[in-house]
């Protein structure tokens, strides 16, 4: 085995993301408290820098690095960045709110990009260990992340859920892990992928195996049945946590999935197809029903989450090319949708003040014409309601499951998603048609204001011409 | 004849860049947004006129075609045109949409802006409806509609509009999703997103019943079709009087459009076996509902029931094609029914206008919709009452008037079909005669009932215009209705053609395709 750091080259924004959480966690050992708000500029800038690395070393064919421990493709590419900007998105909602509530610190910045440079090793991953590290990477900032506001006890309970679950969750996956290894003697996906060729369903630990790794995934993702801890953490959690929590997450549990599905195990492609359908199948129709009943709209984000994991699903099911670009379509059009419903809750909450409650958004037509708007175009989108992007994912991925012919899950899809607009259509009754309790406007900054409303736009500009994005996707399994 | 510039582009996205210009302009100055709103939806309605101008009668054909690349990923298309179907249709939403906005001038005083906004978008979005000929963008447009008028109903309705507007939406919304798995359906059975390879393909009887039941979810809640209309009376009701007329006067016809352009030729052989459940829809429609709507005590509820009967007549006059082709004889009656149809949903996108908007000035003066607030009217705003009794006429359906016109051919091309389907759709004459009449008789005539109505004012400039320029509209295609007929003779004789010839013998294997 030599080293060549020609091998380097593919992990550059990976090292660029690592750079910059070093540098932020010392640079705030030198900051005064006034001028903490330098973390912050650091990070927006860094992950811009991350975002254009990405896209240099990007294109082009596979490449598989470091030993077949990492690989790099289209896929890998179109995820990182939809998962740096993403997160810039977090970071630029996210900064009055911290400030506000002495939170501007630089531990934040470095849980949060700790958690992105876990995402990116997850979604580059090319065997099991890797796919590993990524994974517990990720999830162990994020325990901290929810516990990040010490002294409020809901944050604290939450944090204690979400690891419970979580690590759980985590040794499942392991456990699945292990016995891929003991059938196919591998860690790397490849090999192993080959391994499941040839000996095919017949050896029961495989299957074993495959069973354990679906429930890790479905820990992951927060498909029901494993979705308990998702309701509670995203509560308890401080408003920019939950908002990064609920969106960049779901692209890299989209690339757990399918490294370690697709990837990993094809030849079980009829295995895992059948655990899918009933995770999703679950997943759509309690997200959607029990959504209706929170009064808590991060609780009623949480469920609908569960939703569209089920939805997310249905494209991995399909199992074929034009299906993976359909669910990565979504994934990616689900962190976008849901960066702008929570990041509107963190643009609403005020010094003492958490927007929680759906009625905290009573009104919001009459205080903020604008932000209003784009806040119903979030809901109607997150509905599938077109013209909005919401709707073309889910075109998408019905298209993907009527193609082989599942069309019965199809109509049990639309099914749910006609009980899931009632909720939607709820947030929008109370923004337009509730009268404000108070009529003061909203306080939230320049830049918070512009990038909700790219964020808005954006989710209409895409269901307009859906192509833009669309593109990249399929081009990312074509190849 | 093709036109050098997009017509049809132009009458759809000009009033949605209207609406959003007049939404930039914010509620400062309200008359800002008034003008500019009125200024976009009278351009919208001469551009319009162009695709009456410049129509071709002689062809079947879609005309002012636009094909442009959308979605190449699955070969969706920006295709557009309209044959003698659509374009009356698009020129009755532009020519209403400035009613509209005439209307709700100076009675509109939260949020005017946006208000007016939210008709100017939802014109665009029914005219793409009505001229999309690609099923995504069928759909997008189908479903883009719910969301200005959800906001129309929820934000500017009365006391109980959040429930109606919820259920209007959940009932829409419901419908359409089974049609939206019947489209991608046929996607992959066509390889095509256009619906007009959509006729043209050939469907085995199996996948024909489901496509057709899916369609039907959509268009009878749409249309909407007994038994599931009872969301109309409630939208109607909590509606503002702009809302409750673009609901009546287009976004039910939608529904009727989509049976001619949808479930007849794409499914002929279902719609041939199921035609008897929608003939007894559409029955019971015009039957039962007509006594219901005789025992309403609001008048918006009691034209909201009237507009059931009267759209009964529509799908009554869309089906009956089947049972006619089965008899001996001449098939006559069949193009008979189907125009009778369609002027019927024309005259009543009038006359329905023109009710609510009757109501509309009653409810601005004396805030009440009941029947029983009013009385005598008559003598207090003698050339409105004038005018609502003329609009009364003509729902009822009396000769001379547009009303008369549609019911009168749907009547007599069911004469073909059957002896009974003609006498139950007749008895309309006497029950719309009756519901309409009793409410003219109680609210217009009798002696002055209070103090409030002793006090109203006559109708003032702005209503009477509107409610002049229906009057003579209505009149019109009473006593002149061959251009309308013309316009769409050529498009009916070739969907009576197409659904002639069954799909089934094309593709014996059809039916084992379904999974």
């Amino acid at each position: 085995m030599t080293f060549d750091y020609a091998h380097l080259l593919p992990l550059v924004p990976e090292i660029a993301v690592l750079v910059l959480a070093s540098g932020i966690l010392l640079v705030d050992l030198w900051l005064k408290d006034q001028d903490k708000g330098v973390n912050h500029v650091l990070a927006v800038a860094g992950l811009l820098v991350a975002i254009g690395l990405t896209g240099l070393v990007g294109g082009g064919a596979r490449e598989i690095v470091l030993s077949g421990n990492y690989v790099r493709d289209p896929m890998s590419d179109l995820l990182k960045i939809a998962i740096l900007v993403v997160s810039l998105l977090a970071f630029v909602y996210s900064r009055e709110y911290l400030r506000d509530r002495q939170m501007l610190v630089g531990e934040f910045y470095v849980l949060t990009l700790t958690a992105v440079l876990g995402m990116m090793v997850m979604i580059s991953a090319n065997s099991l260990l890797t796919l590993y590290l990524g994974l517990e990477l990720l999830a162990l900032s994020l325990y901290a992340l929810v516990a990040f506001d010490r002294d409020s006890p809901n944050g604290a309970e939450a944090a204690m859920k979400f690891f419970v679950l979580g690590a759980l969750g985590s040794g499942l996956l392991l456990y699945g892990m292990s016995m891929l290894y003991g059938a196919t003697g591998s860690i790397e996906l490849g090999a192993i992928a080959q391994a499941v060729a040839g000996q095919g369903t017949a050896n029961e630990v495989l299957v074993f195996g495959l069973v354990f790794l679906v429930i890790g995934i479905g820990f992951k993702f927060g498909a029901v049945p494993f979705h308990m801890w998702v309701p509670d953490t995203y509560q308890g959690a401080p408003n920019p946590v939950v908002l990064f929590l609920g969106s960049a997450p779901k692209i890299a549990a989209f690339a757990l999935a399918f490294r370690l599905l697709v990837d990993g195990v094809p030849g079980l492609h009829a295995d895992w197809q059948g655990m899918l359908i009933i995770l999703a199948i679950l997943s759509m129709a309690v997200g959607n029903i029990v959504a209706i009943a929170q009064t808590n709209i991060k609780r009623m984000l949480a469920y609908s989450t569960i939703s569209h994991v089920g939805f997310i699903f249905l494209g991995l099911i399909a199992g074929n090319a034009d299906a993976y670009a359909a669910s990565m379509f979504y994934a990616i059009v689900y962190a976008l949708m849901a960066a702008g419903g929570f990041g509107l809750l963190v643009m609403m909450s005020r010094r003492g003040f958490e927007a929680e409650l759906l009625d905290d958004l009573k009104g919001l037509n009459e205080r903020d014409s604008w932000q209003a708007a784009m806040m119903a175009l979030v809901m109607f989108s997150m509905a599938g309601v077109p013209p909005t992007v919401g709707f073309m994912a889910k075109l998408l991925v019905l298209e993907a499951v009527v193609s082989v012919g599942l069309w019965w899950l199809a109509v049990v899809a639309v099914f749910f998603s006609v009980i899931g607009a009632y909720y939607y259509l709820r947030v929008i009754k109370i923004i337009y048609f509730d009268k404000p309790d108070t009529t003061e406007p909203l306080l939230a900054s320049t830049g918070a204001r512009v990038a909700f409303s790219i964020n808005g736009l954006a989710i209409l500009v895409l269901g307009l011409f859906p192509a833009v994005l669309l593109t990249f996707c399929q081009a990312a399994f074509t190849l | 004849m093709q036109f050098a510039i997009p017509v049809l582009s132009l009458t759809i996205w000009l009033p949605i860049l209207g609406g959003l210009a007049v939404l930039a302009s914010g509620d400062k100055a309200p008359n800002v947004s008034r003008w500019t709103a009125l200024g976009f939806s009278v351009l919208t309605f001469l551009v319009s006129l162009l695709l009456w101008s410049g129509f071709d009668l002689t062809t079947a054909g879609m005309q002012f075609v636009e094909r442009v690349p959308w979605i190449p990923a699955f070969n969706a298309w920006y295709h557009l045109g309209v044959d003698g179907i659509a374009m009356p249709l698009i020129v009755l939403t532009t020519f209403i949409t400035i009613l509209v906005v005439i209307a709700g001038w100076e009675v509109i005083s939260y949020k005017p802006s946006q208000y007016m906004a939210a008709f100017l978008i939802m014109e665009g979005v029914m005219v793409g409806v009505f001229s999309a000929l690609d099923a995504v963008l069928f759909y997008v447009f189908w479903e883009a509609m719910l969301i200005p008028m959800f906001i129309i109903i929820g934000v500017w309705g009365g006391p109980n509009r959040v429930y109606a507007t919820i259920k209007f939406f959940l009932y829409t919304f419901f419908g359409s999703v089974f049609m939206l798995v019947a489209l991608i359906y046929m996607y992959f059975k066509s390889g095509s997103l256009s619906i007009l390879d959509f006729q043209a393909m050939p469907l085995g009887m199996t996948e024909q019943i489901l496509i057709f039941l899916a369609f039907l979810a959509a268009f009878a809640v749409k249309v909407p079709m007994w038994p599931v209309h009872t969301w109309l009376p409630d939208a109607h009701v909590e509606a503002p009087t702009g809302g409750s007329v673009i609901l009546a006067a287009i976004m039910l016809k939608i529904g009727g459009y989509g049976f001619l352009r949808f479930s007849l030729p794409i499914t002929p052989d279902a719609s041939a076996s199921l035609d008897w459940l929608v003939i007894a829809m559409s029955l019971i429609a015009v039957v039962y509902i007509g006594f219901v709507a005789l025992v309403q005590q609001d008048m918006k509820k009691l034209i909201a029931y009237s507009s059931i009967a009267h759209m009964g007549f529509v799908t009554l006059g869309f089906f009956i094609a089947f049972t006619i082709f089965h008899r001996p004889g001449d098939d006559a009656g069949v193009v008979m029914g189907i125009q009778g149809g369609m002027v019927q949903m024309v005259s009543h996108g009038f006359i329905s206008a023109a009710m609510f908007l009757c109501v509309g000035v009653l409810y601005d003066r004396l805030h009440s919709r009941e029947i029983n607030s009013y009385g005598g009217v008559i003598h207090t705003m003698p050339v409105f009452g004038a005018l609502m009794v003329f609009f009364a006429m003509a729902n009822a359906g009396l000769p001379g008037t547009s009303g008369f016109v549609g019911e009168f051919m749907v009547i007599l091309a069911s004469f073909q079909a059957d002896f009974w389907y003609a006498f139950l759709a007749a008895t309309t004459l006497i029950l719309g005669a009756a519901y309409t009449l009793w409410m003219v008789k109680r609210v217009v005539y009798g002696p002055v009932a209070n103090d409030k109505v002793a006090g109203l004012k006559d109708a003032n400039g702005r209503e009477l215009f509107v409610l002049g320029t229906l009057a003579i509209a209505v009149l019109a295609l009473g006593l002149w209705p061959a251009p309308l007929v013309e316009v769409m003779d050529a498009s009916v004789q070739n969907l009576v053609q197409h659904i002639a010839v069954s799909k089934l013998g094309v593709a014996p294997t059809a039916v084992a395709a379904l999974p």
